[in-house]
């Protein structure tokens, strides 16, 4: 995501990973990539899972610094619905097991 | 296009702006450049007989050569081909059909000749989505970078596109500040 457009500066309490657990052996990853904004990355999180906004920001910024984030854990064909809706926002999303 | 701002309340609400005449006409162009590689991607895997039987259509399981039409359908797996290529098939005509469905949802708003657009929030979400896609499109036949200058030397062939790439970032920006004010 390019860098200078203006992010929220809103305190975030916690950068987390939607993370794994045992019954939640998928998850959807959303890649870093040059084009999406950040302002546009946390409206789709927003938008397609209900996050509220600083959960959508911290996991923003964790694809524009880390590179990805695991944006959502579920059963295979949950997470094979969110990467298609992903991919129809335009971001850059996979799915892999945890 | 100085931004947008929202107008009305309730159901009666809008987010507006207005475009030049040549704003409009870009636009329209890319648009529909990018409809034209996502229709060229469908022509190549045609329905077939099983396909208009059970009314399941199915795409390709091999991604796209063309590095830009590539980015827009992009795999499902990094690591596992198979699985990859199962859900491509899958999924691939779903998500054109969406892509086309915002492209024409901001062709039907733009107004001819330049002048006020009125952007329901459900057309505003088709805004966003077809913006971005034309946004992928571009960025990625110019190779845009994350370093990349804002400004490139004269002499790259490149500079008059970067203007409207970035002319088209401030675009959805504006309109996502706009559309994060309103209620999910």
């Amino acid at each position: 995501m390019p860098a200078p457009l203006p992010v929220p500066t809103r305190q975030v309490e916690e950068v987390t990973d939607e993370a794994a657990s045992a019954d939640t052996p998928w998850q959807a990853i959303v890649w870093n990539d040059p084009v999406n904004l950040m302002s546009y990355v946390t409206y789709v999180l927003q938008k397609l899972f209900g996050y509220p906004e600083p959960k959508a920001t911290a996991l923003m910024l964790d694809v524009h610094h880390k590179g990805k984030a695991a944006v959502s854990s579920g059963d295979k064909d949950k997470i094979e619905g969110d990467v298609a809706k992903l991919h129809a926002a335009g971001l850059w999303a996979t799915m892999q097991r945890t | 296009m100085n931004g947008w701002k929202k107008s009305g309340r309730g159901p009666k609400l809008r987010l507006v702006a207005t475009m030049e005449p040549q704003e409009v006409v870009v636009l329209r162009g890319l648009i529909g450049e990018v409809r034209e590689m996502l229709a060229a991607r469908t022509a190549e895997t045609p329905a077939d007989e099983l396909a208009e039987l059970t009314g399941i259509r199915t795409g390709s399981s091999v991604p796209p050569e063309d590095k830009v039409l590539a980015r827009l359908l992009p795999e499902f797996s990094r690591d596992d081909p198979a699985l990859a290529g199962a859900l491509r098939s899958l999924h691939e005509p779903a998500l054109i059909e969406a892509k086309e469905g915002a492209a024409v949802a901001v062709l039907d708003t733009l107004p001819d000749g330049g002048g006020r657009i009125e952007l329901t929030v459900e057309q505003a979400d088709a805004w966003l989505a077809a913006l971005n896609d034309v946004r992928l499109a571009l960025g990625t036949a110019l190779d845009i970078s994350e370093d990349m200058p804002d400004d490139l030397p004269d002499d790259d062939p490149r500079t008059a596109h970067l203007g409207v790439y970035h002319w088209l970032t401030f675009v959805q920006d504006a309109l996502v500040q706009s559309r994060l004010q309103v209620k999910f």
